[in-house]
């Protein structure tokens, strides 16, 4: 990989951890609302993942933690930010919130917040790209708690007898909410679950980029060349607690967050890219300090600054707002 | 014109609809190689093939989620669901999902899918296979929901129900599929939305959908040997409702009935004498009177299977009680 998409990368996810964390402090400040799940200390799987995926052509859906797999799909950060703070410039025009992020120009699919609802969605948006002959391919990111879920086998199912272009993407942090993987799931290496189903699968460690780009690379080139689905499951773990009511301390140890903590994706890939001489500690700085300008003076600028929607438009969206009459009516009596 | 079955009818919707746009295809359990439980698909798999007719395995609510996925990326896929029973399992996907899509995306994803079923009870399938469930459906935002009435109404609304852009829940009824009606032969379409006046009176408005429809129909010749002049309307959409034409009848017979074949409580009669009560109140000349199931899980036996349902017969005697007659 050249010099040049290294540094990217790297501010990549310099800016993902800011944009997050960003986040975080305007909950605070109940600029926010609802629920917000942050994807602090796993953005080497997304953005390694679609790194490699056709960009605005691959189908991309999640779940609810959604929003770097947004915009690293190509949904602008603007709207994203914009979205959350409910307003009407949104990704979803301020109707859906942080749990339902939706650009169907970068093909970005939507957050769900039904633990495993993605997965038969993705088969769908898969069997539509074999069905149209062409060789886009669905990724479909979940957690190892989804598993668990009766879609999950259901879809296995269907996606191998199908043959679909579809990648799972399992990202494990080993957590579902609270309950450690261990405590619900009775195969904790997620890749084994697909054996069943004669889906090709592997498991990787999801902290350094590196290895999610290569393995990733391997995948989506099986799923594209017509070789039917594959399951990868990245090794990770989230830093913060599963959504902003959430502390860890219940479930899990101060040994256990250092641990990972030292496993940092950023840190990781800094130290890398340092090491290599591609940066400098001084280009990591400035990148950082660039990145908190361009999230504070124009991301956050534009959602603090854009309208809310209108309350006339309160019933708009239900239905197909502009109905062909022929199909639609209404009938007239006479 | 030619006489067709329901199903027949049913399947010439998929035969016309298949034949108009590739991005349409069907799915659901046993409906290619088998050709439908209700014979609804007969022919499709062998005339389109297997890459639009999709044998799913028995996995409702995922196999009703790849239809929606597919909706999303373009494809207008009919989901047949063997019994509205069987539907219960979809209802994730269905109203979680398809439901709520368009409205959470601000109006940039749509899910056009069909999804078809029988509702109704039968002859003693018994509780687990007599559900009615149309008031599920009707009470979720971001759904239409359509009841036809017969072999026209049937083959007209699936094919507007395909090329609508919302997510339609299109409910036959397993008494009906053997009910035979002049089509016509050339191609027709008939509108997703409006209550219709099927039959005009001036004395009471009974009002009901698909199979309750039929009873009021029976009803309405029952009470013209008496001498009552019923007018009776198919609802025929039941989300979104037609107010107007409700209201409009009521304002001119002063006296209305719902039938239907589900319980009473949070159902269509309940949300209809609402309608009723919001909008003319006082063209009432009499108390309105719901005809529906009793309060139980549908027995097997078939004088407590009789006794649970409707028939014309309770129609007739309700329109008597709404006239002041018993
Ligand atoms: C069907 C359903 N059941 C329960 C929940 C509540 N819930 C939200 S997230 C979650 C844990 C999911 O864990 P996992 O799939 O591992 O994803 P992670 O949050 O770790 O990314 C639960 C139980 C839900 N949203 N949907
Ligand atoms: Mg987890």
């Amino acid at each position: 990989m050249k010099a040049a998409d290294q540094k990217r990368l790297l501010r990549e996810m310099i800016f993902f951890r800011r944009f997050e964390e960003r986040c975080f402090e305007a909950y605070m400040e109940h600029k926010i609302g609802g629920f917000l799940h942050l994807y602090s200390g796993q953005e080497a799987v997304a953005t390694g993942v679609l790194e490699m995926t056709r960009r605005g052509k691959d189908y991309v859906i999640t779940g609810y933690r959604d929003h770097v797999h947004a915009i690293k799909a190509g949904a602008p950060a603007r709207e994203v930010m914009a979205e959350l703070y409910g307003k009407e410039t949104g990704s979803s025009r301020g109707r859906g919130g942080s749990m339902h992020i939706f650009d169907p120009t970068a093909h970005f699919m939507g957050g769900y917040a039904l633990v495993g609802q993605p997965f038969p969605l993705a088969a769908g948006l898969a069997l539509a790209c074999k069905y149209k002959g062409t060789d886009e391919i669905a990724v479909c990111f979940l957690g190892d708690g989804a598993n668990n879920q009766g879609t999950f086998h259901e879809t296995m199912n269907m996606a191998s007898l199908w043959h679909l272009p579809v990648l799972f993407v399992c990202e494990n942090n080993q957590y579902a909410i609270g309950t450690r993987i261990d405590r619900s799931t009775a195969v904790t290496d997620q890749y084994k679950r697909v054996c069943g189903y004669n889906i090709s699968s592997s498991q990787h460690d999801g902290q350094d980029i590196d290895t999610v780009m290569d393995a990733a690379a391997k995948a989506i080139e099986h799923v594209r060349s017509g070789k039917g689905p594959y399951f990868i499951e990245f090794l990770t773990y989230r830093q913060r607690g599963h959504s902003m009511s959430d502390k860890t301390a219940a479930y899990r140890s101060k040994e256990e967050e250092a641990e990972w903590a030292r496993r940092d994706p950023i840190t990781l890939y800094r130290d890398k890219l340092v090491k290599a001489k591609v940066v400098t500690d001084a280009d990591v700085k400035a990148m950082e300090r660039d990145v908190s300008n361009e999230i504070e003076n124009d991301i956050v600028k534009f959602a603090e600054e854009s309208p809310v929607p209108k309350v006339e438009d309160l019933n708009k969206y239900v239905l197909d707002d502009n109905p062909d009459p022929r199909w639609i009516g209404p009938l007239q009596n006479s | 014109m030619a006489e067709l079955a329901y199903w027949e009818a049913i399947r010439r919707a998929h035969d016309e609809e298949l034949a108009n746009d590739p991005m349409v295809i069907a799915m659901g359990e046993d409906i290619g190689v088998v050709g439908g439980t209700y014979k609804a698909t007969s022919g499709l798999y062998q005339k389109y093939g297997e890459k639009r007719i999709i044998d799913t395995p028995i996995s409702e609510n995922s196999y009703t989620g790849v239809g929606i996925g597919a909706s999303m990326a373009g494809m207008r896929p009919i989901i047949e669901i063997m019994s509205i029973n069987f539907a219960l399992l979809a209802l994730d996907t269905l109203i979680n999902a398809a439901a709520k899509i368009r409205y959470m995306s601000g109006g940039r994803v749509s899910c056009p899918i069909v999804m078809r079923t029988p509702g109704g009870t039968a002859h003693q399938l018994a509780a687990q296979h007599s559900a009615r469930l149309a008031r599920v459906f009707m009470s979720t935002s971001g759904l239409r929901v359509v009841t036809p009435r017969g072999p026209m109404e049937a083959c007209g609304m699936l094919k507007s129900a395909v090329r609508c852009n919302d997510p339609v829940i299109f409910i036959e009824h397993e008494r009906m599929y053997n009910m035979r009606e002049d089509v016509p032969e050339t191609e027709f379409f008939r509108p997703l939305e409006g209550a219709e006046i099927v039959r005009k009176g001036t004395d009471i408005t009974l009002i009901g959908y698909n199979w309750s429809f039929v009873l009021c129909m029976k009803a309405a010749d029952m009470l013209a040997k008496d001498g009552i002049s019923a007018e009776v309307i198919d609802l025929r959409s039941l989300k979104p409702l037609d107010r107007e034409t409700i209201r409009r009848s009521v304002e001119k017979t002063h006296r209305v009935l719902v039938a239907e074949e589900d319980e009473a409580a949070v159902g269509t009669g309940a949300e209809i004498i609402s309608i009723v009560i919001e909008d003319c109140f006082f063209a009432l000349d009499a108390q309105p009177v719901r005809i529906h199931a009793a309060d139980v899980p549908v027995p097997y036996a078939a004088n407590l299977e009789h006794a649970a349902i409707p028939d014309e017969h309770d129609v007739y005697k309700g329109a008597l009680k709404v006239m002041g007659r018993i």
